[in-house]
């Protein structure tokens, strides 16, 4: 007999993706390539002003148009639609999918055209008159607070959306609010840094706009509706209920998605619209997002001043934070809005063990596009303003920015950890991440490049930030869609693996992260497998990717339904081979007895077998087929410390990143190349919030930044060659060990560089600097100018 | 209505088309091409980005007619005979894309870039991908994808 062919192990290796061959060659489907016959196309009709009162809108221009199918108003609409549900608990005034009487922001929706092709829908859509009385638009969040110049919504006074939420030491969870203790740690300090910092507003922008495709087939009574979406299950329940259908009339599809980053977990109001227009009409619709309108039509994300208080020790051992949290949500309430600065508050322990905390949280409506979840969601908030605070205090104390850290941090053998904000810490240490950052950075050498460097006059400055996320969302007591992930996988009649997943991907990988572990549990070859994801039919259930969960939660499900499934299979085998359930084992492609190779069956035997039991074993069902939901008992808590060198140019203002050196502690991890490209991401975003990404708003409510010649996504050119190390902290959470790593990059890079450009403008007075790093901020420093 | 007839990919495709219709759609609506992709409206993406008589170009930036008597070429007749062009293959070996969404332009604007310059530095790598945007990888393993291109050219 030919020798078996050894299968080499998987998961931790790295595996080229099995996703690439598809996209590479351009045969990947997203929501625009796809076509059904007799299909309509949607355009909005958007508001160009941020606030005002609808006086009329004359469709009849649009209407006359040929090609045009129908055109539909906000009240039209309204009678299709209830305005739309979010996601969260929190108050939150009425929003209607196309405005019905005032608008909000300058893009939102006013009424909508059904036509032939897409030229002509545009076509329709401008030929649209609508007259708008405008009102005092409100930008500003702390000038929104007090109900001047405008109040956005009747019902919520000071355009106040969540008035003040404390959270933290002495806050019970029935509010009962005790400041003892927080008094206390500021009446012992020896110093005290405070400072109002602005985390600016930025722009998701995934390459791929958001589409959807709806065709409610009336025949049959029910719908397929794909969409480019981080969560087709979610979308699904709610579609169902806006257009009054079950669930099971629904069939939700995201085919390939082009990027996410935390705007495509919203179910939006095109969706929506695209569904119920799809119904009353009775054909297929399509709507298909320009550039243009995802910068006003797409969530936004971040947005949050803060005020940051920090009460010391003279020897930098910290004994109480005071952060007061001001977000400016946008004009609506979008699915999770609300709850995104929730996870600031959260996260404000960070990576030390402060005895006293007190945070607040105002949210507050303002003339702006909504914001929701953007990569990172509310924790690189966090890690911003603790991580720049410490900096401030190492430089009042004129002590070493780590050894400040060092002196408060979590020791490692306090984990779990009960933070003072709640939350338990799975397991860190976060000593082992800052020195083997310093090490790999080789910090006292930089120190002395950036002290040569500043001998010649260049003003060259190093940074440093910690961070600890919360990821692996989450237990269902904190997500209104539940916490849970679910799979199945089934072993087909010849061997062949079929799984599903709910963790819904758009560039993570899963197809192939997935597999490998199939691979290992089975021990059958990869190319054996095949992942399915992102359609409702098919993935029985399912919650979506979001909150760095899909190995965590995803990944921990399809272990378990494969662990399920294997145990089936042994059964068969067992009963196939004659021998003990505890002696088969999985080698290599066969089932076999331990000891006795010879005798082993091959994978594709076993499984047949299984299809047609003769004789069925006793106990046993025909089929190898199971499925589990996996509920998390916690979130993960990866974390990490990044190292930045900056140099600012001292004629122009301009900063350039000379070097980024990351560290990085997600758990066990099943594929280091994805990882890689995944924190390589967050690196990019993170660094573009610090240097070049910022939403922009006038005065009167207009996004000046509303392409991108005007907000500067960051482009290769921006970017130095990052430098990547990892330790390894498992999780006790899940099985896997797998923390999760999709958002990691973004929580330590930003800080690290304003550090940076505050160490390298110190030498002007300057002990803070906000986001974003804009030259000539830094030049009007340089040159005696303010920030 | 005007008359069109462009060579996409190794065939001659004649077409009535309305004179304002951009390239990008003919390819996409018309011929259903469309691993060409849309990923903004003022041409600073690159997600559309072709090769028009050798060169890439921003096909949401010509319209069709302008392409009149051309060769297109796009990223589905890069592979000849099966075989994946080198820039493909890079990519594929360097994780040099994750959601996908970018590759198709970004794989021809290298395509170029490695045309003008077959064994060119990091710098100059990341100069001529400068024209295309990417959202997800930090562009690092993009740079390796060329470089792994470049070696085998």
């Amino acid at each position: 007999m030919a020798a078996i062919p050894v299968l080499p192990k998987l998961v931790g290796e790295r595996v080229k993706r099995r996703e690439d061959p598809r996209l590479i060659q351009g045969r990947g489907t997203y929501v625009d390539d796809i076509k059904i016959a007799g299909m309509q196309h949607l355009a909005f009709k958007r508001s160009d002003v941020a606030h005002g009162r609808i006086r009329a809108i004359d469709t009849r221009a649009a209407e006359a148009m040929e090609g045009v199918e129908a055109v539909f108003t906000g009240a039209q609409i309204a009678e299709m639609l209830a305005p739309m549900p979010i996601g969260t608990p929190f108050p939150s005034p009425p929003h209607r999918a196309v405005a019905t009487d005032m608008v909000r922001y300058a893009g939102e929706p006013v009424a909508v055209v059904v036509a032939s092709n897409r030229y002509t829908a545009r076509d329709a859509a401008d030929a649209i008159v609508v007259d708008i009385d405008p009102l005092p638009a409100v930008v500003d969040p702390e000038l929104a607070m007090t109900g001047k110049p405008t109040v956005i919504h009747p019902d919520f006074p000071n355009n106040l959306a969540v008035a003040l939420v404390p959270s933290g030491t002495g806050v019970s969870a029935d509010g009962k609010v005790d400041d003892s203790a927080i008094e206390k740690a500021f009446a012992a300090a020896e110093v005290v840094v405070s400072q109002r910092m602005i985390n600016q507003r930025l722009i998701p922008n995934a390459m791929e706009p958001r589409g959807v495709v709806a065709h409610f087939e009336p025949g049959k009574g029910s719908m397929t509706i794909w969409s480019s979406t981080q969560n087709p299950h979610i979308l699904r329940t709610m579609i169902a209920a806006m257009i009054g259908l079950g669930q099971d009339q629904i069939r939700a599809i995201a085919p390939e998605v082009g990027g996410g980053f935390g705007a495509k977990i919203n179910i939006y109001a095109e969706e929506y619209v695209a569904a119920a227009v799809s119904k009353r009409l009775g054909v297929a619709v399509k709507w298909i997002e320009d550039r243009s309108e995802a910068f006003v039509a797409t969530t936004h994300g971040r947005d949050v001043i803060g005020y940051v208080e920090l009460a010391a020790r003279r020897d930098g051992k910290v004994l109480g934070l005071k952060l007061r949290l001001i977000a400016d949500i946008g004009a609506y309430n979008m699915l999770l809005t609300a709850a995104i600065p929730t996870l600031t508050m959260m996260m404000a322990n960070a990576t030390y063990d402060i005895p006293a905390i007190r945070t607040t949280l105002t949210e507050v409506f303002t003339n702006k596009t909504p914001t929701d979840a953007y990569r990172g969601a509310g924790r690189p908030e966090a890690s911003y303003f603790v991580e720049r605070a410490m900096d401030m205090l190492a430089r009042e104390l004129g002590l070493d920015p780590a050894e400040v850290r060092r002196r408060n941090f979590i020791a490692p053998d306090k984990f779990p950890y009960a933070t003072q904000m709640g939350a338990v810490y799975d397991s860190g240490d976060y000593g082992k991440a800052l020195d083997l950052a310093l090490k790999a950075s080789n910090w006292n050498a930089l120190v002395a490049q950036r002290d040569a460097a500043r001998k010649e006059g260049r003003l060259v400055g190093l940074g440093l930030a910690m961070y600890v996320e919360v990821c692996g969302s989450g237990p269902s007591s904190s997500m209104s869609t539940g916490g849970w992930e679910h799979s199945q996988v089934t072993v087909e009649r010849d061997g062949r693996i079929s799984a599903t997943t709910g963790a819904s991907p758009h560039g993570q990988g899963n197809e192939t992260t997935f597999a490998q572990m199939l691979a290992d549990q089975f021990s059958v070859p990869i190319e054996h497998i095949t992942i399915h994801h992102g359609d409702t039919a098919i993935v029985k259930q399912g919650i979506g990717t979001f909150g760095s969960r899909s190995q965590a939660v995803g990944g921990t499900a399809l272990h378990l339904a494969g662990g399920k499934v294997k145990t089936k299979m042994t059964k068969f085998a067992a009963a196939l081979l004659e021998a003990h359930v505890e002696d088969i084992v999985f080698e290599n492609g066969r089932i076999g007895v331990k000891g006795s190779p010879a005798s082993a069956k091959s994978f594709a035997d076993v499984a047949g077998y299984a299809y047609v039991p003769v004789p069925l074993p006793e106990g046993l069902e025909p089929g190898l087929s199971e499925e589990a939901f996996f509920e998390p008992a916690n979130f993960t808590y990866p974390f990490g410390c990044h190292i930045s060198m900056l140099e600012i140019d001292r004629d122009t203002g301009e900063p350039k990143l000379l070097k980024l050196v990351a560290v990085d502690d997600a758990g066990n991890l099943i594929n280091p190349l994805i990882v890689e490209g995944q924190i390589h991401g967050g690196l990019a975003q993170g660094i573009g919030q610090a240097m070049v990404e910022e939403a922009v708003y006038s005065d009167t409510g207009q996004l000046l930044t509303g392409s991108f010649m005007d907000y500067a996504l960051p482009r290769a050119t921006d970017f130095p060659r990052f430098e990547l190390h990892s330790s390894v902290t498992p999780t006790p959470v899940n099985p896997l060990g797998a923390k999760g790593v999709g958002e990691a990059g973004t929580l330590g890079s930003t800080p690290c560089i304003v550090n940076a450009a505050v160490d390298a403008l110190a030498q002007f007075g300057v002990t803070h600097m906000d986001l974003m790093l804009r030259p000539e901020k830094l030049w009007r420093i340089i040159h005696g100018g303010h920030a | 209505m005007a008359h069109v007839s462009i060579t996409v990919n190794g065939k001659v495709r004649k077409a009535d088309v309305e004179p304002r219709l951009l390239l990008v759609h003919f390819l996409r609506e018309h011929l259903l091409l469309t691993g060409v992709h849309v990923g903004c409206d003022t041409s600073q993406c690159g997600a559309c980005t072709v090769l028009v008589d050798g060169r890439s170009a921003k096909a949401c930036t010509i319209f069709a007619v302008q392409a009149d008597g051309s060769e297109v070429t796009t990223i589905e007749g890069l592979a000849k005979d099966g075989q994946l062009h080198p820039l493909q293959e890079g990519f594929w070996e360097e994780h040099g894309l994750q959601c996908g969404f970018c590759t198709p332009g970004m794989i021809m604007s290298a395509v170029n870039l490695l045309n003008d310059t077959p064994k060119p530095t990091e710098q100059q790598i990341r100069e001529g991908i400068s024209g295309n945007f990417c959202r997800c990888t930090g562009y690092q393993h993009i740079v390796n994808a060329i470089q792994h291109a470049a070696g085998k050219g």
